[in-house]
């Protein structure tokens, strides 16, 4: 435990990045367009120094007047979208190059967004939470954006702003409602208020309302999700990745400590809610799906699905169910980023292609990669003995233990659902005849090397769960003293 | 027991070759050839070693034989717990046995993409061989689930002209079957903290109407996999558009696996509730047996006549393993085995002509025994086999059912017996048509009949349908000490709750 003056230390990573990013964009300015290349390689490097300084040394606390806290819970979703967040720089360049709109603004970017990443899930404080939330969509907005000359790219970028923007209203109405009624914006301060009563006040759960759903926006939860189809598949696909991945991790970390922790005497009331987002999610995401053509619209509604799973685990409540959903998220992670370097190796005479029809005979012309989009495909829908299913199982085991049999039984037969279209992909891959013209070979790069990575993780989570469920316990066990 | 995990060796062996498959490269001739060779290879040595097995079973003993047990996620209470009873003991040899004959049968009419299809019916055999060993009931869903994937891939890229409605079909309603299980298992799971099977045999505790549900569950899911009527749409469809082999295995194996469901897992875990659902089963059944022996009179398509056979012989077994006396559950099991023998053996026989004419229309056929005498030996002896014919497999498990159902209640086994008179009527229809009568079309004038490596496959099925007719102890011993074990728990576990309901 740090306390005392000595406490600034606790935000070493989120320092250090900080510095690294200022640094390398004076680098950019200076240099100009040529210093594209090495900035994107530095902020990559930058990311998982970041993430090893997490843990050298690992340390507990809380800093800057408790604004800030630091837990095993924290730095493990820290790590998570820190990894999630230097992989998707490096998968990009190969995309950016060829839409011309490689420039050195777009790491600086992502990292910055990190950074808010990071913040929003160390908040220990409403207003930390909100400064840290802010940074994030910023950055992302313009992320989403970041294709200046592609009206779909705008496009997503301005509806993700406008509903960002409402979302991040509702949470700021939220919090000061919450404010008016319990006395403070620290965590401990709410959390005592509720304990000594104010927690009857309707007050208090108005905004803890809207505090909810300005997070359910952000982890695209129905029905706050209407945003995530359109900007997945307008942003330019590795944006895709990053959104399907990190702000998603970072944003249900926040939920779970908000929820979890100052707004626990609370649980009766918002389990309902979480309850109803999970189960509309998973089902929203399963129908919803099906009939898609575009492969990055797929995996929105995918993402929103999976969040319903995830927020399942959330819902109950228990140790076991925020282990579930560490276990889940670290999965979901492996398992995004191998599809979307997958997707981002769909080429065909140089240019990107993302509809499912143009994966047709894959498994001929593109062997390896069509087996790894199987496992992919397989892991997702959650068939045993893939890494997917011991992650929906550990959701599974934490629902029934906390008595939620209906969404328990409605998640499964969702997931029923929902193995549908993960199983058509597999089908255009490998019972459809070759398309006319076959995608291209890939060539060795980042997104190749990626999409073997997570394949080969998704082989081993598949085999021994053990290790990363000791990690997800370990994780979990601080919001249970 | 012993120092060497057997099971597991048994069980993964076929991974290797798998692996082995994998990593051939070279010309397309080439690598074609060798992943047929090392797929029947390490088929076959999976199957002598899963023969010592048989040998160093202890038949006296009712608990499991050659358990092997391991921690494997013991976050979630799971551990890698494998071992053998009599009950498991020839769905075990059975796997083993019918994969080489399906790599065998598919030599040649396999030729496209047959390396991937090795490698799929080795990772098949891997789950086959596991669920029937599992001893976890994480590990088993895990085994059963799996089994899913590499057959919707058989159907699928190796199937017939519907092959992707039929693999879908398979996939989803198998699926959806089974999820409902796999909260079951996290019932017993939040029941007990362990998913082990030997401890919730031991141990499982439920009040009524828990039991019911999670009955409810398991039935989902075995009643598909079985399958049973009304849920049986997915079977003709699947092994009309299957491949051959991929119809071998389902009607051998896969179909088992829901029979082998109700006794390994809903019968001794759940005694009350499968009192009082037996009614259930037994009227679903009959209606199997009956209403599926009608509808395969009138079908056109050979594949889709066996394969509604098919449910009306499951029908039979699950009659017999509900009835819960030792001839029932002995008959059930023992038809669980004749079926998987004899059912596979007639889809060969279909394939043999197919590969030959491409057709699958009974019509098409007629008069073979002209050209194909070997043939026509064959098929007849397998049809009469399905028919029950003392002498053959076949006979033994009906006859054990039916004794023990006229035991237990005489409206189902007359009903059932009923059936099999139907059965009786559309095999032979079915071999008449087919064999006898002129040989008029001109297509078939030219039919070889069968090769040296067709006998090679169909030779040990007919002599083991031959032996399990005429000397069926060497069967039903090893079974017995396991049988005797279920059903006196099953019965005491009864009493109990009766004494308890008293006031």
């Amino acid at each position: 435990m740090v306390v005392g003056l000595e406490s600034w230390t606790l935000a070493r990573p989120e320092l250090f990045l900080a510095a690294v990013t200022a640094l390398l964009l004076i680098y950019g300015v200076v240099r100009g367009e040529a210093s594209t290349a090495f900035v994107a390689v530095s902020t990559s490097a930058a990311l998982l120094v970041t993430a090893v300084l997490l843990f050298m040394p690992y340390r507990e606390g809380t800093a800057f007047a408790s604004l800030f806290i630091v837990d095993r819970l924290t730095t493990t979703m820290k790590a998570l979208v820190l990894v999630g967040a230097a992989v998707t720089v490096l998968m990009s360049r190969a995309y950016f190059e060829q839409a011309k709109a490689w420039r050195f603004e777009y790491p600086l970017l992502v990292a910055l967004a990190t950074l808010g990443m990071m913040l929003m899930i160390s908040a220990n404080d409403l207003m930390a939470l909100y400064v840290g939330l802010e940074l994030q969509s910023l950055a992302l907005y313009v992320v989403a954006a970041f294709q200046r000359d592609s009206i779909r790219s705008t496009e997503a970028g301005v509806k993700y702003f406008v509903l960002g923007s409402v979302a991040s209203g509702m949470l700021l109405f939220g919090a000061s409602l919450i404010y008016g009624f319990c006395g403070g914006t620290a965590f401990v301060e709410i959390s005592k208020a509720l304990i000594d009563g104010k927690g009857a006040e309707a007050g208090v759960i108005i905004g803890l309302v809207f505090v909810v759903a300005g997070l359910a926006f952000k982890v695209s939860a129905v029905p706050f999700h209407m945003w995530t189809p359109d900007v997945y598949e307008g942003a330019p696909t590795p944006v895709t990745a990053l959104f399907a991945v990190a702000p998603k991790i970072a944003a249900m970390s926040l939920l779970v400590s908000v929820l979890m922790g100052p707004f626990k005497p609370l649980f009766a009331q918002w389990q309902q809610i979480i309850v109803a987002a999970s189960v509309l999610s998973m089902a929203l995401g399963a129908f919803a799906a099906l009939r898609q053509q575009n492969i990055k619209r797929l995996m929105a509604y995918s993402s929103i699905g999976n969040v319903g799973y995830i927020l399942l685990g959330l819902a109950s409540g228990s140790e076991k169910g925020i282990q579930a959903v560490v276990f889940y998220l670290a999965i979901y992670l492996v398992m995004t980023l191998g599809v979307f370097a997958t997707i981002l190796l769909m080429k065909r005479r140089g240019v990107m292609v993302e509809g499912i029809g143009d994966l047709s005979g894959l498994a001929r012309s593109h062997p390896m990669m069509a087996f790894a989009l199987l496992l992919f495909m397989f892991s997702l829908a959650g068939i045993p003995p893939l890494a997917g299913f011991w992650g929906k199982l550990y959701i599974f085991m934490a629902a029934v233990e906390a008595k939620l049999y209906w969404p328990a039984v409605l998640g499964v037969l969702a997931s029923v659902v929902a193995s549908y279209y993960y199983l058509r992909i597999v089908k255009v891959m490998y019972f459809d005849e070759p398309a006319a013209e076959a995608l291209d070979q890939p060539v060795f790069g980042v997104n190749r090397v990626v999409a073997f990575a997570s394949a080969v993780l998704v082989a081993v989570f598949s085999l021994a769960p053990q290790p990363l469920s000791v990690v997800a316990a370990a994780a979990a066990k601080g919001l249970f003293p | 027991m012993t120092s060497w995990p057997i099971l597991s060796l048994v069980t993964f062996l076929p991974l290797v070759g798998a692996f082995f498959c994998l990593i051939v490269n070279g010309p397309k001739e080439a690598v074609e050839r060798n992943c047929r060779s090392i797929a029947l290879v390490t088929s076959g040595v999976t199957f002598l070693i899963s023969l010592i097995l048989w040998a160093r079973f202890d038949p006296t003993k009712a608990g499991f034989q050659f358990e092997e047990k391991l921690d494997w996620v013991p976050a979630l209470g799971i551990g890698y717990h494998m071992g053998i009873d009599g009950i498991s003991l020839f769905f075990v040899l059975l796997s083993t046995l019918l994969t080489p004959i399906c790599i065998l049968a598919s030599w040649e009419s396999v030729h496209v993409r047959v390396k991937e299809y090795m490698v799929a019916f080795l990772v098949l055999e891997t789950f086959m061989v596991g669920m029937f060993c599992a001893l976890d009931l994480a590990l088993f869903y895990v085994f059963f689930e799996g089994v899913l994937i590499p057959m919707f891939l058989i159907i699928g890229v190796w199937g017939g002209p519907r092959r992707v409605y039929a693999a879908f079909k398979f996939f989803l309603y198998t699926l959806l079957g089974s999820v409902l299980m796999l909260l079951a298992i996290i019932a017993i799971y939040w029941q007990l903290g362990t998913t082990d099977l030997v401890v919730a045999m031991e141990r499982l505790q439920l009040p009524f109407t828990w039991q019911c549900y999670l009955w409810l569950a398991f039935f989902a899911s075995f009643a598909v996999k079985v399958p049973m009527w009304p849920v049986h749409t997915w079977l003709p469809d699947a092994h009309v558009e299957a491949p051959t082999a991929g119809s071998v295995i389902l009607a051998g194996v896969l179909l088992k696996m829901g029979g082998y469901g109700f006794l390994r897992l809903s019968i001794p875990l759940l005694p009350e509730a499968t009192q009082y659902f037996a009614p259930l089963i037994f009227g679903l059944s009959v209606v199997a047996v009956i209403y599926t022996s009608l509808v395969a009179l009138v079908q056109e398509d050979m594949k889709k006549l066996i394969a509604y056979s098919s449910v009306a012989h499951m029908g039979l077994v699950t009659i017999g393993a509900f009835i819960l006396n030792i001839q029932g559950v002995q008959g059930s099991l023992f038809q669980m085995l004749s079926h998987g023998i004899v059912s596979a053996a007639l889809f060969l026989c279909v394939g043999v002509v197919y590969d030959r004419m491409h057709t699958r229309e009974i019509a098409a056929y007629g008069g073979l025994v002209h050209r194909m005498p070997r043939y026509a030996f064959t098929f007849m002896v397998f049809t009469l086999a399905s028919v029950g014919l003392p002498g053959l497999s076949g006979f033994v498990g009906e006859f054990l059912v039916l004794v023990g159902a006229f035991k237990a209640n005489t409206w189902v086994a007359t009903l059932a017996a009923t059936g099999l008179i139907l059965g009786a009527a559309y095999a032979l229809w079915l071999y008449r048509k087919i064999i006898f009568g002129e040989l008029t079309k001109d297509s078939l004038k030219g039919i070889v009949d069968m090769n040296r490596r067709e006998i090679v496959v169909f030779l040990p099925l007919l002599l083991l349908s031959l032996w399990m007719g005429i000397y069926p102890a060497s069967f039903l011993d090893p079974m017995a000490a396991s049988v005797d074990k279920l059903v006196g728990d099953y019965q005491a576990a009864i009493k109990l709750a009766r004494t308890a309901a008293l006031p």
